[in-house]
């Protein structure tokens, strides 16, 4: 690739500074649902470019699910082809104002980042959420050219990030692509699960729009197993992709869970998101605020859920049962927690639900300390004895993770799980049924959208080769491609 | 088109009959299964249970009574409009087996859901009984439609100004005193009806289900929101019901939690009252949003 044409030298790119995303106050965002990083400058982004040392080894795309150009579409910013940038990222990732958003890029591309370590890594999750801000906002967003039709079709059961991206890649393969959706609203848990202050869902909108535009079919309040078989699809198609997500919420087991209060983080979220209970009443699902509101769990889930109700006027409290460290959610998004004065409970574990007349009134908590490392490589979490005490709260949100859905797998007996319900898939994501792929939190269990973006990809390429009669992607190259 | 109102009407003081377009759910549905449908683009999603359909004209029918916003939102619309959202079927099918004589026992919306459960019984072979229980005498009605896939009707009044006076309870005795042998039994009703159909048919040791009608948001399975305990496991009513084992279902919790947004669901219904009768003004609400 060419040298960039600014002429810095390494040294001058390491000396300039990370760029700063401006935000919301954090007193002035905790009361209102907009998002809170207000977005890279084009200056900004111009000057946060040239941090990039251009490494010949480019360990950043290596970081990356699905395998951005990191580098050339950063290249391409620093010389102000800001729509072009959008363009050559829109090549490997469909959705690029989402995951420039939502993306934990300081595990993935950032944190590979040869500047990582000493100088904070280029700031690429940032980047890339401007220039595709950037096209869309200025109304430059291209539909490509339709490619030559194949007159294959293929059914995409989900239109989640995986779904999405096994339609966006297909379509440009000249197939036919028709997305079945269970609610109604595309996106899954791009629209039902992520906070507008997160991720604002008009964003969502156009980039599903965009692949409707494309030719991209979207049946909402389609539910396959229910309003339509696995069976029909296989008839009528000659691949099927099921991106079902996430199902069931996991409750904890304990006393009082039954209480009104009491809400899995899939309902709060869905409440909140989907239905627009934040805006009630003026839309009809409610979702009362709480005056006191526990979260209990520590992912990323628990943080939206935990943001959503301080920001409809909680005071809020997340109960979690190892430390700080262990938090399975984002620094950042633990940080703005903090910033908008979410109370942490940490090495704290609910013990029971008080309830009085049927509604929660507190949660009996254990403290914990930590022990020998569990299966997953954490310090196991170990109550201590006589540490009891009382919280006083009038909701409880329980977000400990979800299993697998029953509805879809249900219907096909053929379909092989394994002992948590999800499905089992090899290397290129195929099923144990014939034309069957599968992707996501319905095969990984919960994961993050990048993630589940990537399992579609690699599901993408498999369908490509068996619908053009080509050999499977070799389970080696794919690997090769995601390490 | 899919959610096209064609017959919109109150069949009796306070329980409206509601067909509407829906091809693929009327070609798909069980007995047993339910519906969700949005009636505006604000609205909630709300689960009805199916009452009739008919594949040929591809259409499906649910009883249903203004409670709330949303139900209040549907009675105002008209035929010829739509409903904004309506998906399905949902839920898992009522067992259809042959079980000897078989009572079907409806309430409020019930009397027109359990048309569809009589029939398939009916058709397994089955000797069917269905019980009509109602407060008072002219709150009764899908009788005819009944009687074509009945082998009797037994209408209870509360009041006593029609049949057997009382509830279920005094119906099961009314069988009793009659020496009836009642093999299996299906309740579909209020939650109250159902408790207590429930609880009458426990002495006689009678298998008896109910089709619970719990909140739902998503209906597929994902927000929980249907949790219900049976026999002291939680199960989810949109994908492993709605039908339960009505004596081992935990009525106390079903009843806690149908009251969960009590206070807010009464807020919704006077706010869009107040806005429909122009009680809030659009000046009014500019200001509430400064």
């Amino acid at each position: 690739m060419s040298k960039k044409s600014d002429g810095l030298t390494p040294k001058e790119r390491m000396a300039i500074p990370r760029s700063k995303m401006p935000e919301q106050d954090p007193h002035a965002r905790a009361l209102n649902f907009e998002e809170v990083p207000l977005g890279l400058t084009p200056e900004q982004a111009m000057e946060e470019a040239k941090r990039c040392l251009d490494c010949r080894k480019q360990p950043c795309v290596s970081g990356c699910p699905v395998g951005v150009q990191i580098p050339e579409f950063i290249k391409l910013v620093g010389e102000g082809k800001f729509v072009e940038a959008a363009r050559l990222i829109k090549e490997t990732n469909v959705l690029p104002a989402v995951t420039g958003r939502v993306c934990p890029q300081e595990n993935q591309c950032e944190g590979e980042c040869t500047l990582f370590k000493r100088y904070g890594g280029v700031s690429i999750g940032a980047l890339e959420r401007f220039v595709a801000d950037y096209e869309r906002n200025n109304n430059l967003v291209e539909i490509p050219p339709k490619p030559k039709q194949t007159g294959k079709k293929v059914a995409v059961i989900g239109s989640g990030p995986s779904g999405l991206t096994v339609a966006g890649d297909l379509i440009l393969e000249g197939h036919k692509v028709r997305i079945f959706e269970a609610l109604h609203e595309a996106g899954g848990v791009l629209v039902y699960g992520i906070p507008e202050f997160r991720l604002p869902k008009e964003i969502v909108r156009a980039e599903v729009d965009y692949l409707a535009q494309q030719g991209v079919d979207i049946r909402l309040n389609e539910v396959v197993g229910m309003s339509v078989s696995m069976d029909e699809l296989l008839e009528e198609y000659d691949a099927v992709y099921i991106g079902v997500g996430a199902g069931l919420p996991t409750f904890m087991r304990i006393e009082g869970e039954e209480l009104n209060g009491v809400f899995s983080a899939n309902e709060y979220l869905t409440r909140s998101n989907l239905m627009k209970g934040y805006l009630f009443p003026e839309y009809d699902s409610p979702l009362p605020p709480g005056k006191h509101t526990c979260v209990v769990g520590g992912g990323n889930v628990a943080m939206d859920a935990a943001r959503t109700a301080k920001r409809l006027g909680a005071e809020v409290t997340i109960v979690y049962r190892r430390a700080k460290e262990q938090l399975p959610a984002r620094g950042e998004e633990v940080h703005h927690a903090e910033e908008e004065g979410i109370i942490f409970q940490l090495l704290t574990n609910p013990v029971r639900i008080i309830g009085e007349n049927g509604k929660v009134v507190g949660m009996e908590c254990i403290r914990m300390e930590l022990g020998e490392p569990d299966a997953s490589g954490r310090r196991r979490p170990i109550p201590i004895e006589g540490s009891n005490f009382e919280i006083d709260c009038d909701q409880v949100v329980i977000s400990i993770g979800a299993g697998a859905n029953p509805l879809l797998v249900k219907t096909m007996p053929d379909l092989k799980l394994n002992r948590w319900g999800y499905i089992e898939v090899n290397k290129n994501n195929q099923t144990s049924v014939d034309k069957v792929w599968a992707g996501g939190d319905i095969v990984t269990g919960a994961a993050t959208v990048i993630e589940a973006m990537g399992a579609g990809r690699i599901a993408a390429k498999s369908i490509q080769a068996y619908l053009t009669g080509q050999p499977q992607p070799s389970t080696e190259e794919e690997q090769e491609e995601i390490d | 088109m899919t959610g096209k109102i064609l017959v919109n009407e109150e069949v009796v003081p306070n329980v409206h009959r509601l067909v509407v377009e829906a091809a693929n759910i009327a070609l798909r549905a069980q007995p047993g299964q339910f519906i969700m449908i949005i009636p505006d683009s604000e609205g909630e999603r709300v689960p009805f249970t199916l009452s009739d359909w008919d594949a040929e004209a591809g259409t499906i029918t649910i009883f249903y009574q203004e409670a709330g916003v949303s139900t209040m939102k549907l009675t105002a619309m008209k035929p010829g409009e739509s409903v904004h959202v309506v998906v399905g079927p949902l839920g898992r099918p009522t067992k259809i087996e042959k079980h000897g004589t078989v009572l079907v026992g409806g309430g409020c919306y019930g009397l027109g859901a359990i048309y569809p459960l009589a029939k398939a019984f009916k058709e397994a072979g089955n000797k069917v009984i269905a019980m009509l229980e109602a407060r008072t005498t002219y709150i009764v009605y899908n009788e005819e439609k009944l009687r074509e896939v009945t082998d009797e009707i037994i209408v209870v009044t509360a009041d006593g100004s029609r049949g057997v006076r009382g509830h279920i309870k005094e119906g099961m005795k009314f069988l009793e005193a009659r020496k009836e042998k009642i093999d299996h039994a299906h309740f579909v009703g209020c939650t109250f009806m159902m408790m207590l159909s429930a609880e009458a048919t426990k002495p006689y040791g009678i298998p008896t289900i109910v089709s619970l009608n719990t909140l739902m948001v998503d209906g597929t399975g994902m927000c929980g929101v249907c949790r219900v305990l049976v026999d002291g496991e939680t199960k989810f009513a949109c994908v492993d019901g709605p039908d339960f084992d009505g004596h081992l279902v935990d009525w106390d919790m079903v009843f806690a939690r149908k009251r969960a947004y009590e206070g807010e669901e009464d807020l919704a219904y006077q706010f869009y009252r107040c806005r429909r009768d122009g009680a809030i003004s659009e000046a009014a609400k500019t200001q509430e949003a400064v």
